[in-house]
């Protein structure tokens, strides 16, 4: 038996847009396994975002069941739901967004700090950031920091908290190849090493190409696995 | 997240935008140090009030004509009434009375003259009201026996007339035209009290009754000043004199004809008045903390816009909304805590040069600030912060974490 750590079933979403209700997931179901590396693809407009955002408990399904990591997410409240992002979701974006006036170890500071760690929060954030490569950019502000080096900055911020998932939307979409090839190799290898469980968003063929396995969605239904 | 955490936090997002936090503050700053001023500046004049009545005497009652409004021909008070009171077995705790005609007068000497008070008065006067003489001597029994032609000058009255405050005794004035020997000079009370006492010249009572301040009838007088044996048996005599009255003029019970004023009764109207007007002020001046208020609501609803990303980072990170709302909140309030220490210290300096002001002008006001003065004002504007803080946190933490990521 597998051991899955993500299991969606038959998950819909319906957004009211003033009179007109558009159906942005149409009964998607999904499952990964624990320690996969998976890429979702699809045009715009095919759900692709509501699926990253649900996955991500950053917002909940109309019906259907979401499991992650064992635990039912589909009927928390929001600080139950906050609670879950912190524990089991690692957060990384096409803009990375940091927080400009904090310094890199601050950064990553900041989900141990909703987690309601008060101990060794410096020590656990420079070993997260010396594990991506900026043992030496510590006090640095994201504006001092390269496009690649502020993308390994939130990385670290995603791993700190030893999530189940990390969840990366477009993580190179804002990169040069050069840095991008670099965030990639990043993660999988992060993947190997730690067994996280990695999920990219992306439409970057060559991205989706380095994935174990590759999720098409289409008109909010899963189209085709590769 | 502790306290201080948050405090820090709050420290470091004010300070990344110094301008609009700094202008911000000033509208507290201007708020609170109003609230202070006006009080203190309030209770200084309470202080300079109750301070000359006090002044008056702390043991002297008043007694005049005319009391409950059912009583239609209320009796004159006569001389008859006050050697009644002053009689030390019908009323044990008086020791001395002294009856008083009022009227103005034209008084004059060479080419000056001035119209002033001519008060009547006997010799009780000088120890129940406490008016010692420079110079010279105070009206005596003599005086009053022979109804002698002798003045006792204010010295406001002797410095418009003669120029001058001493050298005064032999010297003849005009009062109403007849001629009066100047016998002494009052010594100088200030100007402090409301009515000015330095303003006005006293003749012997009986000189008065019968050629300067004409009654109906020779007896009757205008005001009665009686002298309580000490400060504590005021109460006393005062219903001492009350039940000699009610009997001497018969009148109907629960109906005087006739008022008794203590010290303490003056000292709580005045209280009363300056309170009333402390109050008014601080309101006046707590309205411009409102509009502090309302200013950091305005920037804090600013901040929340443009900090909305930050937010739907911070709650993609796992922040709850309790976390959001303290985040902010905290800010609103290190705003306004800011803004008040800042504001208690200017209220102190502007309410200190209030004073000194004052007192170059011979008002003696003496701000006070009392320790309850300054934990209002911190209260008051912590609490205004955590007020107008709250819906602009409030919307912080309500934002959906998937719009607010979206948000550019």
């Amino acid at each position: 038996m597998s051991d899955w750590v993500i299991t969606a079933e038959n998950l819909t979403k319906v957004y009211k847009m003033g009179e007109v209700e558009v159906h942005a997931l149409r009964g998607l179901s999904l499952e990964i396994e624990r320690g996969e590396v998976v890429s979702i693809m699809g045009p715009s407009g095919s759900g692709k975002s509501t699926l990253m955002n649900i996955i991500g408990c950053l917002d909940r399904p109309t019906s259907g069941a979401y499991i992650l990591d064992g635990e039912a997410v589909s009927n928390l409240n929001d600080d139950q739901l906050a609670s879950i992002r912190n524990r089991k979701v690692g957060f990384v974006f096409q803009s990375f967004n940091l927080l400009s006036r904090a310094t890199a170890v601050y950064n990553v500071e900041l989900p141990m700090r909703y987690a309601g760690v008060t101990r060794g929060r410096k020590e656990r954030a420079r070993e997260a950031l010396e594990k991506v490569g900026l043992g030496d950019r510590l006090t640095h502000r994201p504006n001092e920091l390269s496009g690649g080096q502020q993308q390994r900055v939130a990385i670290a911020r995603a791993l700190v908290n030893e999530p189940a998932i990390l969840l990366a939307d477009e993580p190179t979409g804002n990169l040069d190849t050069k840095s991008g090839e670099e965030i990639m190799h990043l993660l999988l290898n992060l993947n190997k090493e730690r067994g996280t469980t990695l999920i990219i968003v992306t439409h970057d063929q060559d991205v989706a190409a380095q994935t174990g396995r590759s999720i098409r969605i289409r008109d909010g239904v899963v189209e085709a696995h590769r | 997240m502790n306290l201080m955490q948050s405090f820090i936090e709050a420290l470091e997002s004010l300070s990344s935008n110094k301008l609009r936090s700094g202008l911000t503050i000033l509208g507290i700053v201007i708020g609170v140090a109003a609230v202070i001023a006006m009080i203190s500046i309030g209770r200084g004049a309470e202080n300079t009030i109750t301070g000359s009545i006090q002044g008056i005497g702390t043991n002297l009652i008043f007694v005049f004509r005319g009391g409950s409004e059912e009583v239609t021909n209320p009796k004159p008070i006569t001389l008859g009434d006050a050697d009644a009171i002053a009689d030390p077995f019908q009323a044990p705790s008086v020791s001395a009375v002294a009856p008083v005609l009022q009227g103005d007068g034209k008084v004059s000497y060479g080419g000056e003259s001035t119209f002033t008070s001519v008060v009547g008065v006997t010799p009780a006067y000088e120890q129940v009201r406490n008016t010692p003489v420079i110079e010279g001597e105070f009206i005596n029994e003599e005086h009053m026996l022979g109804r002698a032609s002798v003045v006792l000058l204010g010295t406001d009255v002797a410095d418009k007339l003669f120029g001058r405050k001493e050298g005064l005794v032999g010297e003849t004035v005009r009062i109403d035209g007849q001629p009066f020997r100047v016998i002494g000079v009052l010594k100088e009370k200030g100007g402090s009290s409301f009515a000015n006492e330095d303003n006005q010249v006293m003749v012997p009572l009986t000189t008065a009754q019968n050629r300067l301040i004409r009654r109906q009838s020779r007896e009757n007088i205008d005001l009665l000043l009686v002298q309580a044996v000490n400060a504590q048996v005021v109460q006393e005599a005062s219903d001492e004199i009350a039940q000699i009255l009610r009997a001497r003029h018969s009148t109907e019970i629960g109906v005087d004809d006739f008022t008794t004023f203590t010290q303490q009764d003056f000292l709580d109207t005045a209280r009363t008045i300056t309170s009333v007007l402390t109050i008014f002020l601080g309101g006046i001046a707590a309205i411009s903390l409102l509009v502090g208020g309302i200013g950091i609501m305005n920037i804090m609803l600013v901040s929340v816009t443009e900090r909305t990303r930050e937010i739907g980072l911070r709650k993609a990170l796992g922040a709850r909304k309790i976390d959001i709302l303290v985040q902010f909140l905290t800010e609103s309030s290190v705003l306004s805590l800011i803004g008040g220490v800042i504001g208690i210290l200017l209220g102190w300096a502007i309410s200190t040069i209030v004073g000194s002001i004052a007192a170059a002008n011979d008002a003696a006001i003496n701000p006070s600030i009392g320790i309850d003065t300054i934990l209002m004002a911190t209260l008051f504007s912590t609490a205004v912060g955590l007020f107008f803080g709250l819906y602009p946190a409030n919307r912080a933490a309500s934002l959906e974490p998937v719009e607010a990521l979206r948000y550019e």
